[in-house]
């Protein structure tokens, strides 16, 4: 049997009662993922990648959604938001939080969306993300049953952030989910949303999610994907932005867990005055490997972009970038910027970086930019010098290395979060939240 | 409280230092003047631990502790500062990250607690307006776009935040304009008392004006090849170095 079929299998173990449309799409995804099968290192879009580990993985289904309360306590964001909880891939209702949604705001989990014939998943489901996109995603559409269904209805400016918790759990058997997020903003919309990727830390499971975001004419998303899954754990995810006429689509991809963990990111700008930014940091230790892939389209005139890509890889960590500008044809008058930039903090780390810019109109403001380097030496002993031991000298100098993208985030408990990650290494005396609280006391006074 | 004995520093094979012998006590100043190349950057460097010195030969106590076999940090704490010619400059870590983190190591060092940040504050204020700092400088990375004047002042912060025991200034006069050699002098002097020593080391007499050595050095060659009182300094301005070598090779 070929892994693809082997992959498919599991189709059976699923519950059915689809509606028939949707039972269509999935044989459509089925037939799809087998004739592609998965990726190898000769495909161009994952010449850095190697997914045999997924592969050859032998996954099933997971059947309930049971997770340890006090280890759910300590994993999830302590943030006052609307919260959808997944766990291995399926909802769980005891977890979530959707009471009391301000009327124009609808958050469903995918379950229930398709029992319900829900329109948006008739109507929009899918339509950014097909099946043609990647073998991943096509084995997504085939299994997805379980995800978020968010409509955001015009004029709508969300009070709190909208948090989708995926966690994965440490099972006897490893099991794969194929999570769905679906984001409708309407004109106008505004909201915050969250996807973070955690669970129990001997987690070894594969994550096979698709997010599609549509933002209407004038609508303002901030999305956050927050990777901090188990080391062991596997995760592919593709993001998919279509932006109307002068929206704004901040992106915050972070990454700090997960064995292998593969992120897409393709936002097109359809509509005049739209802009999309894009800011990113991976953090990786151990033999984790990471891969960003990014595209912006800028299919209109005057539309913006901007992206900030850092990466910070220790011990034998590998990461990839590959971040590509397309401006289309008589898309005038637009600005694009990119930019990735690493640091090694060991000689086995290793990174592949690839910005790329295809312009094929005349009237453009682009740059693009790539460096890898260490840590400033002279910079070690300046802070040496003045007492400050070694391991402390060269966290604040990697937190300072950061500190370009993590000035960008404006939600605090992530912010706080990802810098703690990040100074991870600090001796215990080191207290960076007095630090930073003393810094905005005497900007205070 | 500083013994350099017979010390001989060697970079990139090149010999700089080629026994030098110098003794500070508390409550001194010292100035080591000499032209350029004559090493006298070196001896700091080497006593602050930077990288890339090698000394062949010689010793040097601090307190009766062996320098050389200290960790460049340990150096610091135990409150051997080295205020640096040309200021680094350290994008994304802020003034006050640095000065706090600083504090911090040389109290554990002593083996206290850390410093309350109401205190750490009023201290920082404090000293940033004694070297007319605006206190937006310590929101501000470490040295990152400042001018050279204000680099230095930044170093004589750190040293009046820090209170070393020797304060070791490398031509702390370079690039200031006479308005900010008087705040940085003023700083300096605001740092002598009986129990600590300076040591600074210039080019030029012009700062020994500001700040009144009681010992001042002419380093020739990886030597010091003569030794006085202040006006020792004048005479150099005035007659150059020229002689100091003829006398000391004759």
């Amino acid at each position: 049997m070929s892994a693809p079929e082997r992959f498919l299998e599991r189709l059976t173990a699923r519950r059915g009662g689809d509606p028939s449309w949707v039972a269509a799409r999935r044989q459509a995804g089925a037939a799809r993922f087998e004739a592609m099968g998965f990726p190898t290192r000769r495909d161009e879009q994952w010449k850095y990648t190697d997914v045999r580990r997924i592969a050859e993985g032998d996954f099933a289904l997971a059947t309930d959604a049971e997770f340890d309360s006090a280890r759910f306590d300590e994993q999830r964001l302590d943030i006052d938001a609307y919260r959808l909880v997944l766990v291995d891939g399926l909802f769980s209702p005891a977890l979530s939080e959707l009471d009391g949604l301000p009327s124009g705001v609808s958050i469903e989990p995918l379950s229930q969306a398709i029992v319900a014939n829900h329109e948006a998943v008739g109507g929009s489901l899918g339509r950014l993300a097909g099946v043609d996109f990647s073998p991943f995603t096509a084995l997504n559409t085939a299994f997805a049953d379980e995800g978020a269904i968010v409509r955001l209805a015009s004029g709508t400016v969300v009070d709190k952030p909208i948090y989708v918790l995926l966690l994965s759990r440490a099972n006897g058997q490893p099991v794969m989910s194929h999570p769905r997020i679906l984001i409708e903003a309407g004109a106008r919309a505004e909201a915050t949303i969250i996807e973070h990727y955690s669970g129990e830390s001997e987690a070894a499971n594969f994550t096979n999610v698709v997010t599609e975001v549509l933002l209407d004419r004038g609508a303002i998303i901030d999305h956050y994907k927050l990777q901090e899954a188990a080391l062991t754990d596997l995760h592919v995810a593709s993001i998919h932005v279509d932006q109307g006429r002068d929206s704004r689509f901040n992106s915050y991809n972070m990454n700090l867990g997960g064995a292998l963990v593969r992120t897409d990111l393709v936002t097109d700008l359809n509509g005049e005055g739209a802009e999309a930014a894009y800011n990113g940091l991976f953090f990786v230790q151990g033999r984790q490997h990471v891969d960003n892939h990014t595209l912006v389209n800028h299919n209109a005139p005057r539309t913006f972009s901007n992206e900030n890509y850092k990466g910070v890889l220790d011990d034998r960590s590998r990461g990839v970038f590959n971040g590509k500008v397309f401006v289309k044809k008589d898309a005038q008058q637009i600005e694009a910027y990119q930019n990735n930039a690493n640091l090694l903090l060991s000689d086995r780390a290793e990174i592949d970086t690839k910005p790329e810019l295809v312009i094929y109109a005349d009237d453009v403001k682009c740059s693009h930019g790539a460096t890898t380097g260490q840590l400033d030496e002279d910079a070690v002993y300046a802070l040496r010098s003045r007492g400050i031991d070694e391991p402390m000298a060269r966290a604040l100098l990697t937190l300072a290395f950061v500190g370009e993208v993590m000035d960008k985030v404006r939600l605090n408990v992530i912010a706080e979060r990802v810098e703690r990650a990040v100074a991870g290494r600090l001796p215990e005396r080191f207290n960076l939240a007095d630090l930073v609280e003393t810094a905005e006391a005497i900007q205070e006074a | 409280m500083l013994e350099v004995k017979d010390l001989h520093v060697t970079v990139e094979d090149k010999v700089i230092l080629k026994g030098l012998n110098l003794t500070i006590n508390a409550g001194e100043v010292h100035a080591i003047m000499g032209p350029n190349g004559a090493g006298k950057s070196t001896l700091s460097a080497v006593i602050a631990g930077k990288d890339g010195y090698e000394v062949t030969q010689g010793t040097i106590l601090f307190e009766g502790q062996d320098v050389l076999e200290m960790e460049i940090e340990e150096r610091a704490r135990a409150g051997l500062l080295l205020g640096f010619q040309y200021p680094i400059e350290i994008p994304g870590v802020k003034n006050i990250y640095l000065l706090k983190a600083a504090l911090n190591a040389q109290r554990a060092a002593r083996g206290e607690g850390e410093i309350p940040a109401p205190e750490f504050m009023k201290l920082v204020r404090e000293k940033s307006t004694d070297m007319k700092m605006d206190p937006s400088f310590l929101q501000r990375a470490v040295n990152e776009g400042f001018s050279g004047g204000e680099k230095k002042r930044n170093e004589i912060l750190q040293m009046l935040i820090l209170q070393p025991k020797l304060a070791m200034l490398d031509e702390i006069d370079s690039g200031l304009d006479i308005d900010a050699m008087k705040v940085v002098a003023d700083g300096v002097n605001s740092l002598r008392n009986a129990d600590r020593a300076i040591l600074l080391v210039t080019h030029y007499q012009r700062l020994l004006n500001h700040i009144v050595p009681d010992h001042v050095h002419v380093l020739v060659d990886g030597r010091i090849v003569k030794s006085g009182g202040k006006d020792l300094a004048l005479e150099l301005e005035e007659r150059g170095y020229d002689w100091v070598l003829e006398e000391s090779v004759a």
